[in-house]
C-alpha cells in the first residue's frame, strides 16, 4: 500500500517551498531530509530534548511534535534562517562562540532558536528568564552555565547595537 | 520513533470535525497541539487510522472572560491563556498552574483542551479543572452536552468523551470573593517534566479573615486528579491556623492511593502529597491575606 500524499506550501526561512508529503512525516524530517536543512537536529523524536526547536510563525516549537502537513500555509524559521543577512554569524551565534556556549554542538541549534525567540520577545531578559527559555532544551556537554552567559552576552551586544 | 501511517484531514470547522469523527468513529483521533498525542504515536502506543487536525479552526481558539469566569475554547494554546491578563485576574489559578506545564516550546503549541482530553492524572490543567469544578462542553454530530470535571475524568488517560465527541469549550468558574488567594506547587525531576505529585489550593476570605470557601486538589497521586470538598468544608467560617492547614493536608494525603513507579514509590508520593498540600494551602492563604 502506498501512502497518500498531501500537498503543502510552507515559507521556510523566507522562501516558499512546496512539496507532497505523507501525513506521518514529521516537520523536522521534512526540513532535514527533503529540504536538506540539517542545522536543525533530531535527538529524542518525542518531545523531550528540544534539539529540534524551530520557530513556527515566530514562536519556538518542537519540530518533532508536528507533522510537515500541519505546517502548510505557515512560516518556519530554522537555525539557518537566524544567520546575519550577509550569511555570517548573527550576534547571538557569535556570542555562543565567544562565551563557549557549545562543545559538541548537538543541542546548539535548538538552544539558538530558543534564545532567539526569547530575545525577540524580551530584549533584556533576567538570568531566570534565560534559564526558563532554555528549560526545555537538554545539553549533555556544557553544564548550561556558558549557554546562559552566551545569551546574556548577546542581549547586551544587541542593546549596544540598538543604542 | 516515527509515527505509523495514517490519513490526515484538516477540519475547517467544528461541524466538519464532528462529521469526520462520526464517519470514522474509533478509527479517528482529534489532533490538537499534539504535545502528548504525537509522542504516543511515535512510541506506537496509538495507531489511529485517521487524524483530524483541529488546529486551524478559528472558533476553537476563543478566550472569553467575564465576572462569572473564563471560557476557553478547546484549542486555545496554553501560551495564550498564560498571556491573558483579564483571565489571570478572574481565574488566577490557571496561570499559576501553567507555570509548571512543560516548557516554552510545548506551551506555544499545547492546548488547554488537549491537556484535559489527554487526562494524565499528573497533569496540571486537569487538576485545576477538578479543583474549580470546571464545566466541559462536548459536541458531536448528535448534539451538545455539558459535563462537570468530576464526571469528565474517568481514570488515567480516560475521559467520558465518546469516540465521536469533541471537547469544545471549558468553563472555568471565577470565585466572587475580593480577597482571593491561590497557589500551585509540584515536585518533578526537572521543572516542566511530569510531576511526581502536585497540589493546588484556592481560598476566599471575608473582611474579618474568615474563610468563605476553600478548595484543595492533588495530582499524580490517584487515578484522576483529586479534590477534597468534604475535607475543605471544615475550614469555612474559621480563621485557619498553620496547624489547621497541616491537619487538612495530612487528612487529604491519607485519602490518596498513589502508584509505585520508576520515578517514585507510593509512600514517597503520599509524603509529597502531604507536604505539597500544606505548602499550597499556606501560600494560598497568604495570597488571600495580601488582598485587603
Ligand atoms: S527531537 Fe524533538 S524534542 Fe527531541
Ligand atoms: S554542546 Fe553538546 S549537547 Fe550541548
Amino acid at each position: 500500500m502506498s501512502e497518500a500524499l498531501y500537498p503543502i506550501t510552507v515559507e521556510v526561512n523566507g522562501v516558499q517551498r512546496t512539496a507532497q508529503v505523507p501525513a506521518r512525516l514529521s516537520l523536522v524530517d521534512w526540513l532535514r531530509d527533503e529540504l536538506r536543512l540539517t542545522g536543525t537536529h533530531v535527538g529524542c523524536e518525542h518531545g523531550v530534548c528540544g534539539a529540534c526547536s524551530i520557530l513556527l510563525d515566530g514562536e519556538a516549537v518542537r519540530a518533532c511534535l508536528m507533522y510537515a502537513v500541519q505546517a502548510d500555509a505557515h512560516r518556519v524559521t530554522t537555525v539557518e534562517g537566524l544567520a546575519a543577512p550577509d550569511g555570517g554569524l548573527s550576534v547571538l551565534q557569535d556570542s555562543f562562540c565567544e562565551a563557549h556556549g557549545l562543545q559538541c554542538g548537538y543541542c546548539t541549534s535548538g538552544m539558538l532558536v530558543a534564545a532567539q525567540a526569547l530575545l525577540d520577545a524580551n530584549p533584556r531578559p533576567s538570568d531566570d528568564e534565560i534559564r526558563a527559555a532554555i528549560g526545555g532544551n537538554l545539553c549533555r556537554c556544557t553544564g548550561y552555565q556558558q549557554i546562559v552567559e552566551a545569551i546574556r552576552l548577546a542581549a547586551e551586544r544587541l542593546q549596544e547595537k540598538r543604542a | 520513533m516515527k509515527s505509523p501511517p495514517f490519513e490526515y484531514a484538516r477540519a475547517a470547522s467544528i461541524d466538519e470535525a464532528c462529521a469526520l469523527l462520526a464517519q470514522h468513529g474509533d478509527a479517528a483521533k482529534l489532533l490538537a497541539g499534539g504535545q502528548s498525542l504525537v509522542p504516543m504515536m511515535a512510541m506506537r502506543l496509538l495507531r489511529p487510522a485517521w487524524l483530524v487536525d483541529i488546529n486551524e479552526i478559528a472558533a476553537l481558539k476563543d478566550i472569553a472572560v467575564d465576572e462569572r469566569g473564563a471560557r476557553t475554547a478547546a484549542c486555545a494554546r496554553q501560551v495564550d491563556i498564560e498571556r491573558d491578563t483579564a483571565l489571570a485576574a478572574r481565574v488566577p489559578l490557571l496561570g499559576r498552574a501553567l507555570a509548571w506545564v512543560g516548557h516554552v516550546q510545548t506551551r506555544n503549541r499545547g492546548t488547554v483542551g488537549g491537556s484535559l482530553a489527554h487526562a494524565d492524572p499528573s497533569a496540571e490543567l486537569p487538576l485545576v479543572a477538578q479543583l474549580l469544578g470546571a464545566k466541559m462542553r462536548l459536541r458531536s454530530a448528535r448534539g451538545t452536552r455539558s459535563v462537570e470535571a468530576d464526571a469528565f475524568f474517568g481514570g488515567p488517560m480516560t475521559t467520558t468523551l465518546a469516540p465521536d465527541e469533541c471537547l469544545e469549550v471549558i468553563e472555568w468558574p471565577a470565585w466572587p470573593e475580593r480577597r482571593l488567594g491561590c497557589a500551585f506547587v509540584e515536585t518533578a525531576a526537572r521543572h516542566g517534566d511530569f510531576a511526581m505529585a502536585s497540589a493546588a489550593a484556592q481560598i476566599g476570605l471575608d473582611a474579618d479573615g474568615r474563610c468563605t470557601r476553600v478548595a484543595l486538589g492533588l495530582g499524580g497521586v490517584g487515578m484522576t486528579p483529586l479534590a477534597f470538598p468534604a475535607l475543605t468544608a471544615r475550614l469555612v467560617g474559621s480563621r485557619p491556623t498553620p496547624a489547621d492547614l497541616d491537619d487538612l493536608a495530612r487528612d487529604a494525603a491519607a485519602q490518596t492511593e498513589p502508584n509505585d513507579d520508576l520515578h517514585a514509590s507510593s509512600e514517597y508520593r503520599r509524603h509529597l502529597a502531604r507536604v505539597l498540600a500544606a505548602r499550597a494551602l499556606r501560600a494560598a492563604l497568604e495570597d488571600a491575606e495580601r488582598e485587603k
